[in-house]
């Protein structure tokens, strides 16, 4: 495919990124997806409930870990997805970047409430209590309220386009901050907590846990993947019913 | 450089202008300081054990409610258009803007520290390490500031939205800022004194970038 | 039945939180995409009867 002629020839990822053309190939997409993700769902719960054994030292309660990682996993994939769109905002000024963050925030949002929840109900057999000032319950606390600042943030906002590069700046300094955040709220927890009672990952992963782990975190990924490519195209449509409206408001002044 | 100065020279003298501002600031971050024994209770040792917490949370209050007319003045009145043609970029323009603002609203709270100290019960060494972790912590805090006012300049009802989006990005400011009270832990204290520097220099340098950005945006 | 051992219910309320979370989430992009497209054929509807006076 020589490009001699970009205007008559855009490449493909153009074309294929282009809304009208993404409402054009991503309506078949959306069935298959939602069967696949049914799948997973069907094969991974098969696996979490009924064919891999309790923990010799967990007990049940690790079947606990077949939603509380996807989600955990989920929390942190959803903000790199939003990261990678607000460059795409930024950089390319590209509105199917705009569509994107602004469909992924309130999924983002969600995984990491679903993500505490699971961790406060897992904690509560295994450590006694329904939340521990821990590193992980406590940074994922503080990116579900970045999750919910960025979600206020497009909500305050009427110009959309507008929206899209501002949140697409909190949501960098967001990436940049995570880290700090994180690697501090790690050294309070040394300074308060010298003796590391609570560590997650003090027993070895079996492989009879590691097969649900697996095809859970697939089928949540993948529940994702649907979730935001539906919303996405519900977005497009939102910005074409405005559009539709404001012809239909045109006309109507006109006409009177 | 000229011009830099002359911003910082500009904004300070706004800023002085209107000194009620300055009071308000920093009665504030004494009533807030007050306040909260009121809530806890005049045990003084515990105040004493709390009064870190106490300082950072009311100077972190304190720089939060002086962040809205960072920029919201300059935006209005179209100065921020005018800067855009200056010789100076935008981003050293932001950047002169938060030395200025740091001036106007991270010193102030130092040198209402004392009153403070006083009535919380502060030991001298607490008392010492309490100007130096807000000497080195508050231009972090007004970097952030920054960055929530750019982005919400724009907005006729930003109101809360901006104190929601920095305040989590203010914690590690309030960790290493009461980290550093540790009197049985020398080496956590130093730590936490030198990440608080890192931070402030590290947000004051990048900050700028974001905030301008922002306000490019707003502007259009 | 599964047998869950003796903290069951943190497990069936872990399982069924989350199910609850999804469903909501699903059932809130759907009823959405649902109305936008509504939405969308009425105002497209409208266009073309504008067109035809």
């Amino acid at each position: 495919m020589a490009d001699t002629s970009p205007n008559a020839h855009p490449g493909w990822f153009t074309r294929i990124a282009h809304p009208g053309m993404f409402m054009g190939w991503s309506r078949h997409l959306v069935l298959p997806l939602v069967a696949i993700t049914v799948i997973a769902f069907g094969v991974g719960l098969y696996f979490s409930f009924l064919a891999s054994p309790a923990d010799y030292q967990m007990g049940d309660t690790v079947r606990m870990m077949y939603v509380h990682v996807p989600t955990a996993w989920l929390s942190q994939f959803c903000y790199a997805v939003m990261f990678a769109s607000a460059i795409g905002t930024l950089v390319w000024r590209h509105p199917m970047a705009d569509v994107s963050q602004k469909a992924a925030a309130p999924l983002g949002a969600a995984f990491t409430a679903l993500a505490l929840f699971t961790g406060s109900m897992w904690g509560r057999p295994t450590w006694g209590t329904f939340w521990e000032w821990d590193g992980r319950m406590t940074s994922t606390l503080v990116l579900l309220f970045i999750y919910l600042g960025i979600i206020a943030l497009w909500r305050a906002f009427d110009d959309q386009l507008k929206a899209a590069r501002i949140v697409a700046v909190v949501t960098l300094v967001g990436a940049v901050n995570i880290p700090v955040i994180k690697f501090s709220v790690d050294w309070w927890q040394t300074l308060h907590q010298p003796a590391s009672v609570f560590r997650m990952d003090g027993p070895t992963v079996d492989g009879s846990i590691l097969v649900p782990l697996l095809v859970m975190t697939l089928a949540f990924s993948l529940l994702f993947m649907t979730l935001h490519l539906v919303r996405m195209r519900t977005e497009i449509t939102r910005r074409r019913i405005r559009s539709l409206e404001l012809a239909q408001a045109r006309a109507a002044g006109g006409a009177a | 450089m000229r011009a830099f100065t002359a911003i910082i020279g500009r904004d300070l003298r706004l800023g002085l202008r209107q000194g009620g501002d300055l009071l308000t600031l920093v009665l504030f971050f004494v009533i807030v300081g007050v306040l909260l024994p009121f809530a806890v209770g005049p045990d003084r040792p515990l105040l004493a054990q709390l009064a870190p917490a106490i300082i950072w949370v009311a100077a972190l209050l304190a720089q939060l409610l002086s962040h809205d007319r960072l920029f919201r003045s300059d935006f209005e009145d179209g100065s921020l258009a005018l800067f855009r043609h200056a010789s100076l970029s935008l981003d050293g323009i932001v950047f002169a803007k938060l030395i200025a603002h740091w001036l106007l609203t991270g010193l102030p709270l130092v040198v209402a520290m004392p009153v403070l100290a006083l009535v919380l019960g502060l030991t001298a060494d607490n008392f010492w390490l309490a100007v130096l972790t807000l000497l080195a912590g508050t231009p972090a805090l007004t970097a952030f500031g920054a960055i929530g006012a750019a982005v919400t300049v724009g907005l006729k009802r930003g109101g809360l939205v901006a104190p929601v989006l920095v305040l989590p990005l203010s914690l590690p400011v309030l960790i290493f800022g009461t980290g550093a009270f540790d009197p049985t832990r020398v080496e956590a204290s130093t730590q936490a004194l030198l990440l608080l520097c890192a931070l402030s220099l590290v947000s004051m340098a990048l900050a700028p970038f974001a905030a301008a950005l922002a306000l490019k945006i707003s502007g259009e | 039945m599964i047998e869950l051992g003796q903290h069951w219910e943190f497990i069936a309320a872990a399982y069924g939180g989350a199910f609850a979370i999804v469903a909501a989430l699903t059932g809130w992009t759907i009823v959405s995409a649902i109305r936008a497209k509504a939405r969308v054929s009425e105002l497209e509807a409208a266009r073309a009867a504008r067109k035809l006076q």
